[in-house]
């Protein structure tokens, strides 16, 4: 009986959200998405690349959690328990960046390689 | 037993933001006030987070230590459409066929809500075909790959890390497309059936949808990190 009960509670909230707001969500993250194309089309480069490329992945990455995915409508004791653990993933992909650039030094100083060049040109030396 | 509490003290269960969350976690009730398959579907989904920062991390490792040049990804994954080679094209595309998938999949747990079977199943049933045809890109993508002789240890673009990097990532998000395909047509067959009117459980609907918003939000990550950068 219970469990009925929580249920009916459930599907009372959920029926609540307009279908307006996921065609909304929807041509957002279309919009989103072929900004994110345009960003490779028009073959922008550089900081100004990764930055649009990250502003416009968080931003469609929020717009699924919060709405396709009902965190908005969660109570916090669910939505921290699921997001906050993520954020130790920060740590981890510091850790291995620094392991990774500290790996490619050690690479530029004892293999024979001055620097990375494209590799049609890097090829005839091996 | 613990939903009866539940019921019988909404003054401790609404209680909202900080404080609500600390008589959630302290009060003699269960923490989450969610049907058990949806904790545990989001509970998976947090370990999958992890799994799949781990695929991208290790990526992320390899290519900034490789000497040699990484592959121009914009042009390794153009295809060449009526004698253009345009950028990316395919990807693009699987990119919108997934949003669109994961606007279908809302609209179908929307009207599982409004226990509206029909349309339920029906959008579900879309949502799977968006998914197999996303697989079926793939597919050909891989091929088109294979064909051009990248392979998990070299391929003839640049450095060596390309082909295992593509192949795991790629090839366990596509894993998760697959298996999502088959979940959800078996959520919709029994949608259609009926089963969810009697115990109304259309939440189950729900938690098919946790699943396959996740494929989408993991997408979201693999085209920015491996295909844009």
């Amino acid at each position: 009986m219970g469990q009925i009960k929580s249920d009916e509670v459930s599907s009372q909230e959920s029926s609540q959200h307009p279908l307006g707001l996921y065609f909304a969500v929807w041509g957002l993250l279309f919009v989103l998405s072929a900004f994110s194309y345009t960003v490779d089309y028009m073959q922008i480069q550089g900081e100004m690349r990764w930055a649009l490329i990250i502003i416009f992945m968080i931003l469609k990455a929020g717009f699924i959690v919060w709405f396709f995915m009902h965190m908005k409508w969660e109570r916090l004791v669910l939505s921290t328990a699921i997001l906050l653990p993520p954020l130790v993933l920060g740590v981890f992909i510091w850790l291995m960046n620094i392991e990774g650039n500290s790996t490619y030094d050690l690479r530029m100083k004892y293999y024979d390689i001055e620097k990375t060049v494209p590799y049609s040109h890097h090829k005839s030396d091996h | 037993m613990s939903n009866d509490v539940t019921a019988n003290t909404p003054d401790i269960s609404l209680a909202e933001g900080g404080a609500g969350l600390v008589r959630d976690w302290s009060a003699d009730k269960e923490v989450f006030p969610v049907p058990w398959g949806k904790g545990m579907m989001w509970i998976f989904l947090l370990s999958d987070t992890f799994i799949f920062t781990c695929f991208l991390t290790a990526y992320m490792n390899v290519r900034v230590s490789a000497s040699d040049a990484w592959p121009n990804t914009s042009e390794v994954f153009s295809l060449n459409i009526a004698g253009h080679d345009i950028p990316l094209i395919l990807i693009a595309i699987m990119t919108f066929i997934l949003i669109s998938s994961s606007g279908t999949m809302a609209m179908a747990v929307n009207y599982g809500y409004r226990k509206d079977r029909k349309r339920t199943a029906a959008l579900m049933f879309v949502t799977a075909i968006f998914g197999a045809s996303f697989v079926g890109m793939q597919v050909f993508e891989w091929s088109k790959l294979i064909e051009e002789g990248v392979r998990p240890w070299s391929n003839p673009m640049g450095a060596e890390q390309f082909g295992s990097c593509f192949f795991m990532i790629t090839g366990f998000h596509g894993l998760h497309v697959s298996l999502g395909v088959i979940y959800l047509l078996v959520i919709a067959r029994n949608v259609h059936r009926g089963d969810y009117d009697e115990t109304n459980s259309y939440h189950v609907v729900e938690i098919a949808g946790l699943y396959w918003h996740f494929v989408d939000l993991v997408w979201v990550f693999i085209f920015a990190f491996f295909y844009l950068w």
